[in-house]
């Protein structure tokens, strides 16, 4: 079965099969060692700027700004949630999510 | 490879959308095929029709395009009883109601809560009485905007209203200018004070004098590549071209066809002119307009009139249209403060009413979200200055009260990351009541914007706002960011970004510290701007200085988490589903 995966509206948002499932404007636990020096990134999501898929998880590359230290930038692609049996489930918002490539 | 978004564009765009828009409206919104829904709704755009965020599925945001904010006798009334009847959803706006009309910072107006069953009903009733929403989103020709009272205004150097009402004939609904990378937008200017706010637009028509065959005519410079949005705001280049007001269509079809044809259709993100300006340089577009695109001999740019401008400046003569003005008839135009922009649809009724006994029943739209009633005689003046509306859309507001920019924010937007226009009415009221500007300083700009798009042209105020996050006591809050120093006029300048993520309910106490500072050290007779332009960042940074107050500000939560964020049961599952459908209703 094919996932329809797109960022849509400036990046406000992931549309999997045409339906909004993941919004901007969240703050993400990160491991994002690249992004900043912070042991865990406190990242606020302002932008999405891709999405695609690996395996059955659904990952994003976000435009954010981590709000303890300041440091802003593009991450690498990070999870967000899985696809199984055509539904897609968000992560725990409150997960610790680690970069992945 | 082209986006998913050129791929629906290439298949069904423009004019053509229509029919099917009304099909789905006859049939209702779940006859929107579930794979096609992401499709449609970027289609919808081109039509005025804006998806609003999720938790209000089924309601869309409705702009109508008035070029130039220009509403002609009858028009605005028309507007209010579309609001009135239609602008009404599940959620009721603690400090505006259930109905309501925004006038927007490019001089358009737009309603919310709108259902796609009744868009033909009032697509009709707009178009029988001459509005149209075509064209108010979407990647094309925008609404254009300039001076309101062009044709009217006593400052004027050439009268714009005629060459911005022949761009709007031909390039609404023009099959070669109606799929174009991204949006367009234009501004077209014919008064000396800067009003067409032409910097910030992806093209920008400026008047300027030129010797032609021994004599001074008067037309218009051309800049390209300006903008505010995503981090990267651009001030329009000069492209060293005057055009006489004749020619101005060849030359804005021509730069809208180079730009349709070398933007960038593979990143959303790169495709504005402003990166296509970045990359050639203004030397290039200038090159390639006269080479490819118009078959007449480019003049270079004559002399303009910029060292006069004042608005938006943060200093000098007339920095918004507000207040009783000169029309070069003898009659007045009046400009009237409408907080955030936003009014209750009784009174744009009753504004509509107003203008019609006292002026010529026109009203026009300012990019400063203010609105401006026209052709008022001196003998009816003292008479309609003492209408009871006036004293909440004041023409002599207070500075915090004029001052005040806001975007559409949390409430409606998918984008912004923080709630805007009632928490700026708030901030206005407080700063209002509880500081006091320094002798002599009259204007003090706050434009409050949710996220980088900058639709409330934040960098351009002289205290900007941005929507942010940040952690208090642990707990995650709504946040913005603290800009200073912005503004147009002859050398324009961008806030400087100085101090970060100050939770919202410490904003206002930053700002009465920070103005605190500004009256202790500025010099005699100094602008803010001028003080900001004197003082380094760790400077600045030290006079906002965030502090608790007895503001209080109730949506500190994260307000994107709601399906609406004044409702008494906010939660997204409590969202009241798409109107008419099974689930909803």
């Amino acid at each position: 079965m094919t996932t329809r995966l797109r960022v849509l509206d400036d990046g406000a948002w992931i549309s999997v099969n045409d339906a909004r499932k993941v919004r901007v404007s969240e703050l993400w636990r990160l491991d994002a060692p690249d992004l900043c020096e912070c042991e865990l990134t406190d990242l606020v999501v302002e932008n999405f700027q891709s999405v695609g898929v690996d395996g059955s998880t659904v990952e994003v590359r976000v435009y954010g700004q981590c709000i303890a230290c300041g440091a802003a930038g593009t991450t690498g692609w990070i999870p967000v949630g899985r696809v199984r049996g055509g539904e897609f489930a968000e992560l725990d918002r409150s997960a610790v999510r680690r970069v992945r490539r | 490879m082209p986006t998913d978004v050129e791929n629906w564009k290439s298949e069904v765009y423009g004019s053509e959308i229509r029919d099917r828009l009304f099909e789905f409206a006859e049939q209702g919104f779940d006859s929107i095929p579930d794979d096609e829904r992401d499709a449609w709704f970027e289609r919808f755009k081109w039509w005025g029709l804006y998806h609003q965020r999720n938790g209000q599925e089924g309601y869309f945001m409705m702009r109508i395009g008035t070029p130039n904010g220009v509403l002609e006798p009858g028009q605005l009334r028309v507007v209010g009883e579309i609001a009135d009847e239609y602008a009404r959803g599940p959620g009721t706006n603690p400090i505006f109601g259930d109905a309501y009309a925004d006038f927007t910072t490019r001089q358009s107006i737009q309603l919310h809560w709108i259902e796609l069953s009744d868009v033909p009903a009032i697509f009709e009733k707009l178009e029988e009485n001459g509005l149209s929403t075509q064209q108010a989103c979407g990647d094309s020709w925008r609404n254009i905007v300039g001076n309101p009272v062009a044709g009217k205004d006593g400052q004027e150097v050439i009268d714009a209203w005629p060459v911005i009402s022949d761009l709007n004939e031909r390039f609404k609904g023009n099959d070669d200018h109606s799929n174009l990378p991204r949006k367009w937008k234009v501004s077209v200017t014919g008064s000396a004070d800067g009003s067409g706010q032409g910097d910030i637009n992806d093209l920008a028509f400026e008047p300027a004098y030129r010797e032609v065959d021994g004599e001074d005519v008067v037309g218009f410079n051309v800049r390209v590549g300006g903008g505010l949005s995503r981090n990267e705001p651009r001030l329009a280049r000069d492209i060293d071209v005057w055009v006489s007001p004749e020619r101005v269509p060849d030359v804005a079809g021509g730069l809208s066809a180079l730009f349709r044809d070398y933007g960038d259709r593979e990143d959303r993100y790169n495709a504005r002119i402003k990166f296509l300006v970045d990359e050639w340089g203004p030397e290039k577009v200038r090159e390639t307009l006269q080479e490819e695109y118009v078959d007449f001999e480019l003049e270079s740019a004559g002399r303009d009139v910029r060292e006069e401008y004042t608005y938006n400046t943060g200093a000098g003569e007339r920095n918004d249209l507000v207040g009783v003005h000169d029309q070069k008839d003898g009659a007045n135009f009046v400009g009237l403060n409408v907080l955030v922009g936003r009014m209750g649809a009784a009174d744009v009724l009753d504004l509509a009413d107003l203008a019609a006994e006292y002026g010529s029943g026109e009203v026009r739209i300012s990019q400063r979200q203010n609105v401006i009633v026209t052709d008022v005689p001196d003998d009816a003046l003292d008479e309609f200055l003492a209408e009871p509306l006036l004293e909440h859309y004041s023409p002599e507001p207070s500075p915090f009260m004029r001052g005040s920019v806001a975007c559409t924010g949390t409430e409606f937007c998918s984008l912004s990351i923080v709630e805007t226009k009632n928490r700026q009415v708030r901030f206005a009221r407080w700063l209002k009541a509880n500081v006091d500007l320094p002798e002599g300083v009259d204007e003090f700009h706050i434009h409050l914007s949710g996220c980088t798009a900058s639709c409330a042209q934040p960098q351009i105020a002289d205290v900007s706002l941005r929507g942010m996050k940040t952690r208090k006591d642990g707990d995650p809050v709504e946040a913005l960011d603290v800009g200073l120093g912005g503004g147009l006029g002859d050398e324009p300048q961008f806030a400087r970004w100085v101090t970060q993520r100050v939770p919202v309910d410490e904003v206002p106490g930053a700002i009465a510290n920070l103005v605190e500072s500004f009256a202790a050290e500025r010099d005699e007779g100094e602008s803010f701007r001028a003080f900001v332009a004197r003082h380094d960042d760790d400077e600045l940074d030290a006079f906002v200085e965030p502090e608790e107050t007895d503001y209080e500000d109730p949506m500190m939560h994260n307000t994107k988490r709601t399906w609406y964020p004044y409702a008494e049961e906010d939660a997204m599952e409590d969202a009241p589903g798409v109107p008419g459908s099974p689930a909803g209703d």
